[in-house]
C-alpha cells in the first residue's frame, strides 16, 4: 500500500508539471500582460520595456516558466491584477467553490445514487423508462440554460430564490447553483448506478443471500449497493476537478464570487499569474482527488490490493 | 496495478460482442453462436421485438456485428426519430433558406424585444432581428463544430490510441502520461484561456480546440479495446502466418475494436454542440457575424425578465440538437452491446 501510494504520488509530478507548463504556454500565447497593465490606452514603449525587464518578461519562455515554478514552490503565486497577491485572492476563491461544489457533490450522492438504485431494481418498468429518459433531457441541455431557465422561474417569476449570491455565498443561498451545477453529473451518476445495479442484480451473491433467507433491504445494502457502487465512486471522485473547473458557468449566471468569476477576470485583464496559480490549484485537487478514489477501491472491494 | 479509469461500459462488452460475431476471421461455430443469442424484449427502452429470424440456426445466413446492429437499429423507434431530426438539422444547415426565407442579419430596431407576430413567430430579440430565421441558420453552426470536432478526435483519438496499443512499450507510457496531462485540464477552463485571444469568427479555432482537448478520451478507449483485440487467437493466427503489423492492425485489429469508438464518438458529439454553446455564452466562442445559438443565448440573457422568448427558442433548439445525437449515441451503443440482448 505504502509503495504503491509513492509510485502513484511520483507519477503526478510530471503530470503537475505538463499541465500547468501547457496552460502557461497557452497564457503566453494569449497576449501581451503588459498590455494589460496600461488599461484602455496603448502603452508608451520606454514604460512598456521597462516593465518587461521588470517582470522578467524579456526572458524566454522556458526561463519564465522555471521562475515562476520557483517562486510557487516558495509560496509565492505572484500578484494579481489589482495589486492583491494572488494567495490572497485563492483564499476569498476557493472556500466559495469548495462549498458549491460540495453541495453539489451531496446532490450527486444523494439523488443521483437514490434514483439510480430505484430504477436498476424496477428495470423496464414505467419508472426506468420515466427516469430514464428525465436522465437523457438533462444531460442535453447545457448547463448554462438550465442555469437560466431555473433562475428566470425561481428567481423572477416565483420569487423562490434570491437571483444573485452574495458575497459571502452562505450554504442555503447555493442550493440552487449547487443543483444546476450538479445537474449533468447527477443524470451520468443515476444512468451509471442504475447499469452496475442492474448488473449486479443477476449474480450469484445476491442469489446466495437471498437464498440465505436475508431480508430484501440488507441484501440491497450490505451485498448489493457495496459492489455496484465502486465504478460510481470513481466517477464522483473524478468529477470532482471537473465541477470545480465547471463552475464557471454556474458562477456567471449566479454572480458567484469564486474561483471561476477570478479566473474569468484574470482571463479579462490578462494576468498570466491569477489564471496560471488558479489553474495549477484547480489541477492538483483534480491529480489528489483521483489518487483517493484509488485508494477507496481498496476500502470497498477487499478483493482489490495493492502491492 | 488495476486500470481504475477505463470506462466500465465499454471495454469488455463490446470486446465480447466483437469476438462472437466479429466480422473478420471468425469461423462458422463462432457466427452461429451470435446468432443464438438471446434477447429480452422486456429490457429494451421501447420494446424491441424480437425478430423473426432469430434462432433459425446455422443454416441461416451469418450476420456479422454490423448487419446485427443494423437490423436492431432500424426496429428501434428512439433510433429512428432521432435520426430523422439529425436528417433534419443537416438539411437545414445546409439549405436553411428552405424553411426560413429572410435575412439573420436583417433587423429593425423598432420592433426589438417584441413577441410573435404574423410571419414571425417566434418573435424578435433585441436587436429587432427575427428569432425565427436566427434559430433555423444557427444550425449551421453547431452541426459544423459537433460533425468536424467529433471527426477530428475519433481520427486522431483513434491513430494515437490504436497505434499506442498495439506497439506498447515506451510509446504507450508516454502515450499515457500524456493524456492523463490533458485530463487535468478543466475543458471550459482551456477553451476560455486558448480562445479568448483569438480573434477569428469563422468555426475552426473552436474545432481546432476541441480536438485538442479531446482525443486522449478517445484515445484511451481505442487503446485499451485495440490491446483486448490483439490478445484474441485469430490475431496470434495472423501472426504466425506471418502477416505484417499494418495489415494485422488494419484488417484483423481495426474491425473488431472499432465500436466502442464509434459510440463514445456518437455520444461526444451531442456534449461538443453544447461545449461550443456554452464557450459562445462565456463569450470565447463562434463570435457575433456568425449566427449560433450560444451567441444568441448568452446575448438574450440579461433580458431574460421582460422576453423570455429571445432565449427560449434558441435554447430549446439547442437542446433538441443535443437529445437527437446523445439519444442515437445510447440506441447504437444498445445495438452494439451483447449484454443487454
Amino acid at each position: 500500500m505504502g509503495r504503491y501510494v509513492i509510485r502513484r504520488l511520483l507519477q503526478m509530478i510530471p503530470v503537475f508539471l505538463g499541465a500547468t507548463l501547457l496552460i502557461f504556454l497557452m497564457v503566453n500565447v494569449m497576449g501581451d500582460p503588459i498590455a494589460g497593465l496600461c488599461g484602455e490606452r496603448r502603452c508608451d514603449p520606454a514604460t512598456a520595456a521597462q516593465l518587461r525587464k521588470e517582470f522578467g518578461l524579456d526572458m524566454p519562455v522556458w526561463q519564465q516558466y522555471l521562475t515562476y515554478m520557483g517562486n510557487v514552490f516558495t509560496g509565492d503565486f505572484g500578484t494579481a491584477f489589482n495589486g492583491q497577491q494572488v494567495t490572497e485572492l485563492m483564499g476569498e476563491a476557493f472556500p466559495v467553490t469548495i462549498r458549491l461544489t460540495l453541495v453539489a457533490i451531496v446532490f450527486e450522492i444523494v439523488i443521483g445514487i437514490v434514483l439510480g438504485v430505484v430504477t436498476g431494481l424496477r428495470r423496464g418498468r414505467p419508472v426506468d423508462s420515466g427516469v430514464l429518459l428525465l436522465t437523457l433531457v438533462v444531460i442535453s441541455v447545457p448547463t448554462f440554460v438550465t442555469g437560466l431557465l431555473l433562475q428566470l422561474l425561481l428567481g423572477y417569476k416565483w420569487d423562490v430564490i434570491d437571483p444573485s449570491v452574495s458575497t459571502d455565498a452562505r450554504l442555503d443561498e447555493l442550493i440552487v447553483p449547487g443543483l444546476v451545477l450538479a445537474s449533468v453529473s447527477l443524470a451520468y451518476v443515476t444512468r451509471l448506478t442504475r447499469t452496475s445495479i442492474a448488473e449486479n442484480t443477476r449474480a450469484d451473491y445476491v442469489r446466495t443471500a437471498k437464498a440465505k433467507g436475508l431480508p430484501r433491504s440488507r441484501v440491497i445494502r450490505r451485498h448489493l449497493l457495496r459492489n455496484s457502487l465502486i465504478p460510481v465512486v470513481t466517477f464522483i471522485g473524478t468529477d470532482i476537478g471537473a465541477l470545480m473547473g465547471g463552475a464557471i458557468v454556474t458562477e456567471r449566471i449566479f454572480n458567484i464570487h469564486g474561483v471561476g468569476y477570478q479566473l474569468y477576470q484574470g482571463i479579462l485583464r490578462q494576468n498570466t499569474q491569477t489564471v496560471v496559480g488558479f489553474v495549477s490549484v484547480l489541477v492538483i485537487v483534480f491529480l489528489v482527488a483521483n489518487l483517493l478514489v484509488d485508494l477507496l477501491y481498496a476500502v470497498l472491494d477487499p478483493r482489490i490490493r495493492y502491492a | 496495478m488495476p486500470e481504475p479509469r477505463q470506462n466500465p461500459h465499454f471495454d469488455d462488452p463490446a470486446h465480447s460482442a466483437v469476438a462472437a460475431t466479429g466480422a473478420g476471421g471468425a469461423t462458422d461455430l463462432a457466427m452461429s453462436e451470435g446468432e443464438t443469442l438471446e434477447r429480452d424484449p422486456s429490457v429494451v427502452f421501447g420494446g424491441r421485438v424480437p425478430d423473426g429470424r432469430e434462432g433459425t440456426g446455422p443454416s441461416a445466413k451469418p450476420r456479422s456485428l454490423w448487419s446485427d446492429a443494423w437490423c436492431d437499429l432500424r426496429r428501434n423507434p428512439v433510433f429512428i426519430v432521432s435520426a430523422l431530426v439529425i436528417l433534419f438539422l443537416i438539411l437545414i444547415s445546409l439549405w436553411p433558406s428552405l424553411i426560413a426565407s429572410g435575412n439573420p442579419h436583417s433587423c429593425d430596431l423598432a420592433k426589438a424585444q417584441q413577441g410573435s407576430q404574423p410571419g414571425h413567430p417566434f418573435g424578435f430579440n433585441g436587436q429587432g432581428c427575427d428569432v425565427y430565421t436566427r434559430t433555423v441558420y444557427g444550425a449551421r453552426a453547431s452541426v459544423t463544430v459537433g460533425v468536424c470536432a467529433t471527426l477530428g478526435v475519433a481520427l486522431l483519438g483513434s491513430v494515437l490510441g490504436g497505434l499506442a496499443g498495439f506497439f506498447g512499450g515506451a510509446w504507450d507510457a508516454a502515450l499515457s502520461r500524456l493524456t492523463d496531462i490533458f485530463f487535468g485540464i478543466p475543458v471550459v477552463l482551456g477553451g476560455l484561456v486558448l480562445l479568448s485571444v483569438i480573434t477569428s469568427s469563422t468555426v475552426w479555432p473552436v474545432v481546432g480546440f476541441m480536438v485538442l482537448l479531446g482525443w486522449p478520451q478517445i484515445s484511451r478507449i481505442a487503446r485499451g479495446s485495440v490491446i483486448t483485440a490483439k490478445q484474441n487467437d485469430y490475431v496470434q493466427a495472423a501472426r504466425a502466418l506471418g502477416a505484417s503489423s499494418s495489415r494485422m492492425l488494419l484488417r484483423h485489429i481495426a474491425p473488431n475494436a472499432v465500436a466502442p469508438v464509434i459510440v463514445v464518438a456518437t455520444i461526444a458529439l451531442g456534449t461538443y454542440i453544447s461545449l461550443e454553446a456554452t464557450l459562445s455564452f462565456l463569450g470565447v466562442g463562434l463570435k457575433p457575424p456568425t449566427v449560433s445559438w450560444g451567441i444568441d443565448i448568452s446575448s438574450a440573457s440579461p433580458y431574460v425578465r421582460n422576453a423570455p422568448h429571445m432565449l427560449l427558442w434558441p435554447a430549446g433548439a439547442l437542446a433538441i440538437t443535443v437529445l437527437a445525437f446523445i439519444m442515437l449515441g445510447d440506441a447504437v451503443r444498445d445495438a452494439l452491446d451483447p449484454k443487454l440482448r
